[in-house]
């Protein structure tokens, strides 16, 4: 009745390649955003499902995800907060007009 | 203590130099009272040291003297140091007196205490202010010099030169103060810098004076490099006397000899004396009172006093009864010629100040001459009386012209020369104190009998020069003592006595006390000093006082000369020369209104025989065409500028081979632009991916990341 560890590390590849797709192809800054938090995520699948398959002694596993959860709250504070200044600034979320820095 | 205060004699006025130079300059009164106090401390330092030098029983055995090391020389020392022996006590006794009587005249004569010219420049003699009385009436007054201060600074600096090299005792530091002083002479001469004839005369006094210390800076180095030190005291041992008068050197001389005529050319230099004597007439272009310092107290009076001092290494191997050496010879001639050349040039001289000026080279010519035929006391004694009464007569010239001056101020008729003799006459009554003390300071230097102080040390030298059988010597001085006389009373007559000849000199007036104070008390002196050196056996006189200058100068040397043995020629040809002098003197000159009636007024001894122009002609011209053909046209701009030229064509080519076919297209195409455009080009072709998407960035970073991945995992991992 056990499911395999593979199926969670299908899914996690799966969610991964989704918010990938979703980095790579939406224009809006904040869909990016979006796409990122299901890359972190998948990873934290990842990480909670080596632990629990792996090493369900230590606590390694599950610690990392609720580091990167941290993390990821934080990136998503900061990030939102550029992607405010620049909408405020400049009136416009999409990452292609945002181009200052370019030649 | 006293070798302390001797130590300290020339201090004070090399203080008062820099005071003035560097803080007081501003403040007339200031300067003027820091140079009088000045002057005045040297002077009382002097007058102490002179008294104890009476008080020490053979002074010359007991001289006071100190000495430093100074200068290491390998195993022993270069030393310097101070003495005083009676010849230097005799000689700062006069210096001390004339140097103050002329501080303290300097005041008046630069007209302290009156206004200032409107016209009045620096470098140029002041010219008079106009000043109002109470009733509205407008004089026209003398000014104050401009450059009073720097005045009081220059003669400060002067006094401490002739005090330097008075309280020297060796040849080094006298030859310091000797070059300070022709430093000083050269700014004084030129002060009023403004009138070309004074440059030029500042310029002619400087380099006359320079042959001269060339020759005498040649002789001290080989004093020292015979003897191996520079001390008086060292040099005149009788052992090292010895030495140097048996060693032969040049020409036939000994070493004495020739050291002795090295120094002798210094003097010839500095004492104005045949033939480099052109620059002293010029030198009377500088204020009076500096015509008095150069004359009297300082710088002519230090040449013949330094060759005094060197008389022991001059008349080295010879003593009184021998023939004369060659060197003193020499200078025997040239003393000999000087005293009577000059004096037939002052007769017909109508510049009061120059009149005097060649009498000053006359009298030098005496005390060389003495000091040539070996009378040591009696050079010396003419030193001391001549400086009281040429002193006298230079500061009195400057109250004459000082009072014509006035004269013409007060008429307004510039085109009077206030200096020319025959502009005056009658200028007794008007200047009575001026009138009285130029005569005692003329009468003093014809050698009028008995009373002046000029008779008795020249008739010293008449009797020396006869007692020793030097009658060539005793018969040229005769005749110029004659002209002397003569001159002199040409001079008082046409001044002083007879009608004002023009209406600047009726309107003469006596000068201030400053100046006349400074005259009474000169003239003192140029009657009282003769009364120290009366010979012994001088019918009438002698005896009343002891000889007291032969026995205390002639101390000075290790053997103390004897008195000459009295004789009645030498005498009656003094009084004859000085009394007939003087009267033909009056005799001619009382009735001449004019030069026009002035018989001697021949072309070849107002031009001075010609001696300026032959100068002119044999070294000026000469020079100049060296200059300005050989050093400027073929030397500066054919040879040096030619190699320079050279050296300047040879480096552009050099460079520009450089530049062409090195600098530019290695360094500059290839190194320099070739990186610069790699980098440009570079930079352009790898902007492109800067495409400002992120979504490009992350393809690119996918890809990479993908591409490490495959690379991995088939290179290394799959192994």
């Amino acid at each position: 009745m056990n499911i395999p560890l593979s199926w969670y590390l299908i899914l996690a590849a799966s969610l991964f390649c989704v918010g990938l797709f979703g980095v790579l192809s939406r224009k809006n800054a904040i869909a990016i955003l979006l796409g990122i938090e299901l890359m972190l995520n998948a990873v934290n699948i990842n990480l909670v499902a080596f632990w629990r398959y792996l090493d369900p002694i230590q606590m390694a596993g599950q610690v990392f995800a609720v580091i990167v959860f941290a993390v990821a709250a934080a990136e998503v504070a900061v990030g939102l907060a550029l992607i405010i200044s620049v909408y405020r600034r400049r009136n416009t979320v999409v990452a292609d007009d945002i181009d200052l820095m370019k030649w | 203590m006293e070798k302390f205060i001797i130590w300290l004699l020339p201090l004070p006025p090399l203080l008062s130099f820099f005071l003035i130079i560097l803080l007081t300059n501003k403040s007339n009164k200031l300067s003027h009272s820091i140079a009088i106090g000045a002057a005045f401390l040297s002077w009382l330092g002097s007058m102490v040291i002179f008294i104890r030098a009476l008080g020490v029983r053979e002074f010359g055995k007991n001289v006071f003297g100190s000495a430093i090391n100074w200068l290491p020389t390998g195993a022993t020392w270069l030393k310097v140091g101070v003495l005083i022996d009676p010849l230097s006590a005799a000689v700062i006794f006069f210096v001390a007196w004339t140097v103050l009587a002329i501080f303290i005249y300097s005041v008046g004569y630069h007209n302290f205490g009156q206004l200032k010219g409107e016209h009045d420049i620096p470098g140029l003699p002041p010219h008079g202010a106009v000043s109002k009385d109470e009733n509205g009436h407008q004089h026209n007054v003398p000014s104050i010099e401009p450059m009073y201060a720097r005045f009081f600074a220059f003669i400060s600096l002067f006094a401490f030169g002739m005090y330097t090299l008075v309280v020297s005792d060796n040849l080094l530091t006298l030859f310091v103060g000797w070059e300070i002083m022709g430093l000083c002479s050269y700014l004084l001469i030129g002060f009023w810098f403004g009138k070309p004839s004074a440059r030029n005369a500042a310029v002619k006094a400087f380099m006359t004076t320079r042959i001269g210390d060339v020759f005498m800076l040649l002789g001290i180095a080989f004093v020292y490099s015979f003897t191996g030190s520079l001390s008086f005291q060292e040099i005149f041992k009788p052992a090292m006397l010895q030495a140097l008068a048996s060693t032969p050197a040049f020409f036939g001389l000994t070493t004495a000899g020739f050291i002795g005529l090295l120094l002798f050319i210094g003097t010839v230099g500095k004492s104005a004396q045949w033939p480099l004597h052109v620059w002293l007439p010029d030198a009377m272009e500088g204020p009076t009172p500096v015509s008095a310092m150069i004359h009297a107290a300082t710088m002519v009076s230090a040449g013949v006093y330094m060759v005094i001092r060197m008389f022991p290494l001059i008349s080295a191997g010879w003593s009184e009864g021998l023939p004369l050496n060659t060197t003193m010879s020499i200078i025997a001639f040239i003393g000999a010629f000087t005293a009577l050349f000059a004096a037939t040039i002052a007769v017909a001289q109508n510049d009061i100040k120059r009149v005097l000026a060649y009498s000053t080279i006359s009298q030098l010519g005496f005390m060389i001459a003495a000091l040539g035929i070996g009378a040591y006391v009696a050079a010396a004694f003419h030193l001391v009386t001549h400086a009281f009464f040429k002193a006298l007569l230079f500061l009195g010239s400057g109250s004459v012209i000082h009072g014509m001056e006035h004269g013409v101020l007060h008429t307004g008729d510039h085109t009077i020369d206030p200096q020319n003799m025959f502009n005056m006459g009658g200028l007794r009554k008007k200047m009575p104190i001026t009138f009285w003390t130029f005569l005692i300071g003329g009468f003093a230097l014809s050698g009028f009998p008995i009373l002046t102080a000029g008779f008795w040390s020249k008739d010293e030298i008449f009797a020396e020069a006869f007692g020793n059988g030097h009658l060539t010597v005793f018969i040229v001085l005769a005749i110029a003592a004659f002209l002397t006389a003569f001159y002199t009373m040409r001079q008082i007559t046409l001044t002083f006595f007879g009608k004002s000849r023009t209406k600047a000199a009726e309107h003469a007036s006596e000068t201030t006390w400053s100046m006349t104070v400074p005259l009474i008390i000169l003239s003192l002196f140029a009657i009282g000093y003769g009364w120290v050196g009366i010979p012994e056996k001088f019918p009438g006189f002698g005896g009343i006082f002891p000889n007291w200058f032969h026995n205390f100068v002639g101390g000075t040397l290790t053997e103390t000369p004897k008195e000459v043995v009295f004789s009645w020629i030498p005498l009656f040809t003094s009084l004859g020369v000085a009394l007939g002098g003087l009267f033909f003197g009056w005799l001619a000159y009382r009735r001449v209104e004019s030069p026009a009636e002035d018989k001697l007024q021949i072309p070849i001894l107002i031009n001075k025989y010609y001696f300026d122009e032959l100068y002119n002609f044999v070294f000026v011209k000469p020079a100049e065409w060296v200059a300005e053909k050989f050093s400027y046209l073929f030397m500066d701009r054919i040879v040096i500028d030619g190699f320079l030229h050279g050296v300047a064509r040879s480096s552009l080519f050099l460079g520009s081979l450089f530049r062409n076919k090195i600098d530019k297209p290695i360094i500059n195409e290839l190194i320099g632009d070739g990186t610069g455009n790699i980098v440009k080009n570079s930079g352009s072709g790898l902007r492109k991916i800067q495409a400002g998407r992120i979504q490009y960035y992350m393809i690119a970073s996918l890809t990479v990341l993908v591409i490490f991945a495959l690379v991995y995992y088939f290179l290394i991992g799959g192994m």
